[in-house]
């Protein structure tokens, strides 16, 4: 039917056009981090000035260690704790069980704005204070319900009974978790583990009001600029992260279906 | 769910505790103590840390309903989602209509990914890379002036569209994401049994695939909806002067005005007004899941 074509491809080109409002601004901010003039002035004049002059920052080189130190221990703490969660979740039967999966959604939908004042109002008051560590602490939180929501969605795919047939032959607890259990799911915990770093690498809103002028992280350190005024440098800056995160998601679209079609 | 129901070791809490209470005690710890905390702060005069006297008040929530001006910034970002929020359905669900129904195979798997990528890449960059396009000078201004034949300044920079336009931006694809799950479940025969027995195309969009996608667009909009109306990074950026929302002035109380008290209390009526939201849409929600 003709009609039928002509609107597949009215389609086509609108979703063509969804990626060009979704991707252009993306671009064009990687661009002119490549261009010459400073107040990105066009005509369009190659330059790496930019990048060059980001090694000397000293106060964005520390904030991006920081970032990736919190974004690594953030991982591997969610990681474990996530996956030994989604594990009895999955095993065990007992009181209350919907309760404690209904409480991961708190953290996943109330906005981060709440959440983050209320930690820094709960973490002056306990002592804990502002700061890296403070960070961390509101980091693991954060990325530990989608660790576990990610994990039990891969358990639900496993078979209790190889667990059963593990045990008979003689296998503790330990060899069967280890053994049998960890590499059917090793995908969602990889998936997950990649969620927690995109979930801490890219945190600004709880990271902004837990963190001090020396303990900071890189998302918190551009917000900062930004405000000052815009420069290339920060062009510069926010076109490696953008590159580090959608490469991370990408990596993470290969152990995880988004679509949900298999 | 099968296997859920299936598993056989019903060794119960017992069991169970010492894999659930690290994860547990940690969100403990780090979200409902502080969610709790800032509901009885909100309560005070002033912090107990800082040494000065306090004391028990009501004062904070009396801020909020005597100066009209908190009520006005909270019905101004509850406009600001609203407005946000039916951009999204209007751009996101005929993309997700043209994804799970239109395209195919390895290039509706691509093209899917595409659409999904920028969401959980870093928001404040994706912002800040509007500042480039929208402002005066900028890419926009620069081709519209380059190919219409007069002269017009475009200097949408610092604007109320502006902040709409990034926070569209920024949430376009939770909608395609909500939306294309639901779509991609309907039977393509119910379609075509609608169509064969005389039904025209809208007729079929209205009475077949709208009602079935309805879970999609209802989460997609909660999704988008509560974190809008705590936004306040997007319209700093993007609005400046004219972006005083809800969001920016809970964040001037904790880092700029030092009002922590008042701060919570705003905090927590927000916290209220999502949590009703959230409710209302539930009903739809669970009926999906």
């Amino acid at each position: 039917m003709a009609t039928t074509r002509i609107l597949e491809g009215l389609g086509r080109l609108y979703i063509f056009l969804l990626l060009a409002f979704l991707y252009l601004p993306i671009i064009i901010m990687a661009l002119m981090s490549f261009n010459v003039s400073p107040f990105y002035q066009l005509p369009f004049e190659w330059t790496t000035e930019w990048y060059a002059s980001l090694w000397q920052n000293d106060q964005l080189i520390a904030a991006t260690w920081n970032s990736l130190e919190i974004a690594i221990i953030t991982t591997l703490i969610s990681v474990v704790l996530g996956s030994a969660a989604s594990l009895a979740l999955y095993r065990y039967e007992f009181r209350g069980k919907k309760v404690l999966q209904a409480l991961l959604f708190p953290p996943i939908a109330i906005p981060w704005l709440i959440t983050g004042t209320a930690m820094l109002i709960f973490f002056f008051g306990v002592g804990i204070g502002r700061g890296l560590f403070a960070i961390l602490l509101g980091h693991v939180a954060l990325a530990l319900p989608y660790v576990i929501v990610v994990v039990s969605a891969r358990l639900q795919t496993f078979a209790p009974e190889l667990e059963e047939a593990a045990r008979s032959l003689g296998a503790n607890q330990w060899q069967v978790t280890m053994r049998v259990t960890l590499p059917w799911i090793m995908s969602g915990v990889i998936a997950g583990g990649l969620f927690a770093f995109a979930v801490s690498f890219d945190q600004f809103v709880v990271s902004y009001f837990l963190s001090t002028p020396g303990q900071t992280t890189l998302p918190v350190e551009i917000y900062a600029a930004i405000r000052k005024g815009f420069t290339p440098e920060i062009n510069a800056v926010s076109t490696i992260i953008i590159v580090v995160s959608m490469a991370l998601m990408l990596l993470t679209a290969r152990f995880f279906k988004f679509g949900g079609e298999k | 769910m099968a296997a859920q129901s299936a598993t056989a070791s019903c060794s119960g809490l017992r069991s169970a505790l010492p894999l659930l209470a690290p994860a547990y005690l940690w969100l403990t710890v780090a979200i409902f103590l502080p969610l709790s905390a800032m509901v009885f702060f909100s309560f005070m005069t002033d912090l107990p840390l800082t040494g000065k006297p306090w004391a028990f008040t009501l004062g904070n929530y009396a801020a909020f309903f005597s100066q009209s001006l908190y009520l006005t910034l909270l019905l101004a970002s509850l406009r600001l989602g609203l407005e946000v929020t039916l951009w999204c359905i209007v751009i996101g669900y005929p993309a997700a209509y043209v994804l799970a129904k239109v395209l195919k195979g390895r290039s509706r798997e691509a093209i899917f990914l595409l659409v999904i990528l920028p969401f959980w890449s870093n928001g404040l960059v994706r912002i800040f890379s509007w500042a480039m396009v929208l402002r005066e000078g900028g890419i926009l201004d620069t081709a519209l002036n380059a190919v219409l034949p007069f002269k017009i300044n475009i200097d949408l920079m610092y604007s109320y569209p502006a902040v709409i336009i990034g926070l569209v931006h920024s949430y376009v694809p939770y909608m395609v994401l909500t939306c294309y799950l639901t779509l991609q479940a309907i039977d393509d025969s119910l379609i075509e049994a609608g169509r064969s027995l005389g039904a025209s195309r809208l007729q079929v969009l209205k009475r077949v695939i709208i009602p079935l996608s309805m879970p999609g667009l209802v989460a997609g909009a909660a999704l988008i909806f509560v974190p809008v109306v705590g936004s306040f990074m997007e319209p700093r950026i993007l609005g400046g002067r004219t972006g005083t929302f809800y969001g920016t002035v809970i964040e001037d109380q904790f880092v700029a005005v030092f009002n922590w008290p008042l701060g919570a209390a705003l905090s927590f009526i927000l916290l209220a007004v999502v949590l009703v939201i959230l409710a209302l849409a539930s009903p739809v929600l669970r009926r999906a899941a």
